[in-house]
């Protein structure tokens, strides 16, 4: 009796041990994480620096090199500003009777398209959720949409969105609320994250295995227990890295539907702006861009922590 | 009083009717009667993990009649007479190992309360005191199989049904399942019906050794363990060699005729 008490005894220990050694990892992890995207940041600006400093000193030499120019980008200062004055422009101001610097107003269009992709991924997500579950109820909705649902992703998002925005001020009188143009380019997002959603969700949703399908069966669970108690937190692996393409659909969705739609206020449509000015100030045009990486990364950074933290108590339970 | 499981005429088709028909069972009658422990041995394909399913209406005799608890079989699982173990644990890795013992009582509606005295209880009786919050990874096999038993009987069925439930463990983590189970069987009043292929875990835990035979699955004999309360002595006991060799015996026979 002792033995096996000593056995149960350090079995717990080893669990204490293992789940200690895990918060470790995880720290470790998230420091590791840090210090190689601040790394690909410095190399990325160095490589560009050094091909500029490479381009600039040939042409400086007067040689006849065909390649700089040519084959390979030009390296003049305005196609490719220099690096510091990039950065620095972050704080200059944008107008000439304000002292506004740029990175505000970046900030600005970042929240309003932030505001775009998350309306848009959360209606993906909960659209993407019931065309699982719709199908995942029917075979025959299996068979008969899953195509369509392929389908839909092939039409051009281009094409679609600005019929989205006409139908958005023309038709939605009917809503308990004003419809405003940012929401138009929120259901272009919902068009495009949903699918993800949809088809890994419907993976997932079909994961359990026959055993566990049997016990639920052997309580007799209804259809609906045994889909919030089994289905979906079995599907939880597979749902959170299609919720991640989602988010980066999402965002092209909200900056792709700015542009293509006209609609105001948001890094679609700063980045034309500053396009159709890129002579007069090409910094602001990169600067712009790396708004909206960055936009993009945060999303994804808050993505992976929340599913860290849902999924660190499941060992061994990896996405396939 | 009546028998707590009535097999009477039992038959199973797979793909009745199609060219791969299978004949699982063929006219199986059998009568356990309540706090026996049942065993069901016989060759893979016998048909012992169907007969079990059809007890638990997990799937329907093609032609005969299944009583449970004086009801349907049918009627029986919706009523959650019955509780079940399987091969795996099947434990769900995103509950703790007390909210896997909870399981059934969610589904049934228990009181938050309620359920964690239970679970608590059941933790208990399957001597996992400490291990209520661990994650069902954090345990060894025949733990995880422990809380499998537990969940199963966490809300007192009178009827326990098992597929193998030691199927995968090693030798001596099986041996010390089996007392384990004895133990449980005894201090709770439960009936056991139980699927294996090992003859000595057969003799070991039953009050009745029920021999199957393949293609199509029938009962060929029954044989009857009286062995009375047993340890880890029994096995070395003259009895239940003699005991397991007339299993292995019947299990021959069965064989050779299938051959």
């Amino acid at each position: 009796m002792t033995g096996a008490s000593d056995a149960l005894a350090r079995r717990q220990r080893l669990a204490d041990e293992q789940r200690a050694f895990e918060r470790r990892e995880a720290t470790s992890r998230a420091v590791r994480s840090a210090v190689i995207f601040v790394a690909f940041i410095v190399v990325l600006g160095l490589g560009y620096s050094g091909y500029k400093a490479f381009g600039t000193s040939i042409d400086d030499a007067q040689t006849d090199w065909p390649v700089v120019g040519s084959f390979l980008p030009a390296t003049d200062d305005l196609r490719m500003p220099p690096a510091l004055d990039i950065i620095t422009e972050f704080g200059e101001p944008l107008q000439r009777n304000s002292d506004r610097p740029l990175a505000l107003f970046i900030l600005d269009a970042a929240l309003f398209t932030l505001r775009e992709t998350v309306v848009g991924l959360l209606g993906g997500i909960v659209l993407g959720l019931a065309v699982a579950v719709a199908l995942l109820r029917s075979r025959r909705l299996e068979r008969g949409l899953l195509p369509w649902v392929v389908v839909s992703q092939t039409i051009p998002l281009i094409a679609v969105a600005p019929i989205v925005v006409i139908w958005g001020r023309n038709n939605f009188g009917f809503l308990p609320f004003a419809w405003a143009d940012w929401m138009s380019v929120s259901v272009i997002a919902v068009y495009l994250s949903f699918f993800p959603v949809a088809i890994n969700g419907l993976r997932g949703l079909q994961s359990p295995a026959p055993d566990d399908l049997e016990l639920m069966n052997s309580y007799a669970a209804s259809w609906t227990a045994t889909l919030f108690k089994l289905r979906f937190p079995a599907a939880l692996p597979y749902l959170f890295p299609a919720v991640r393409l989602a988010a980066t659909a999402s965002v092209v969705g909200a900056i792709v539907g700015e542009i293509s739609a006209g609609v105001q206020g948001g890094l679609g449509r700063l980045i034309l702006d500053f396009a159709s000015r890129y002579t007069t100030g090409p910094e602001r045009l990169y600067d712009a861009v790396i708004g909206a990486a960055l936009l993009g990364i945060a999303i994804i950074v808050v993505l992976t922590l929340l599913e860290r933290l849902t999924l660190a108590s499941r060992q061994g339970t990896t996405a396939p | 009083m009546s028998s707590r499981v009535e097999v009477a005429g039992v038959s199973k088709l797979f793909n009745a009717g199609r060219p791969n028909e299978v004949q699982a069972l063929s006219h199986i009658t059998l009568a356990i009667e309540a706090n026996e422990f049942v065993s069901l041995i016989g060759p893979s394909g016998c048909g012992k993990s169907t007969l079990l399913r059809c007890i638990a209406a997990l799937t329907d005799a093609t032609e005969g009649s299944i009583t449970v608890a004086g009801k349907s079989a049918e009627q029986a699982r919706v009523d959650q007479d019955y509780g079940m173990a399987f091969q795996k644990a099947g434990l769900f890795d995103w509950r703790t190992v007390a909210k896997n013992i909870e399981l059934p009582l969610e589904l049934m509606g228990w009181k938050k309360a309620d359920r964690a005295r239970r679970a608590t209880e059941m933790l208990r009786l399957v001597q996992l005191d400490e291990f209520g919050d661990h994650r069902p990874a954090e345990l060894s096999g025949g733990m995880q199989q422990r809380v499998a038993i537990a969940r199963a009987l966490s809300f007192e069925p009178s009827l326990l049904l098992m597929d193998e439930p030691f199927g995968a463990l090693d030798e001596m983590t099986r041996e010390h399942m089996q007392a384990e189970l004895l133990r449980i069987w005894r201090s709770t009043d439960t009936t056991v019906v139980f699927v294996t292929h090992s003859i000595p875990e057969a003799v070991f835990l039953s009050t009745r050794v029920i021999v199957m035979s393949p293609r199509p699955g029938r009962i060929a004999t029954e044989i009857r363990v009286d062995l009375g309360d047993r340890d880890d002595d029994t096995r070395q006991d003259p009895a239940f060699f003699k005991l397991v060799t007339e299993v292995r015996e019947a299990l021959r026979s069965v064989e050779d005729s299938a051959g």
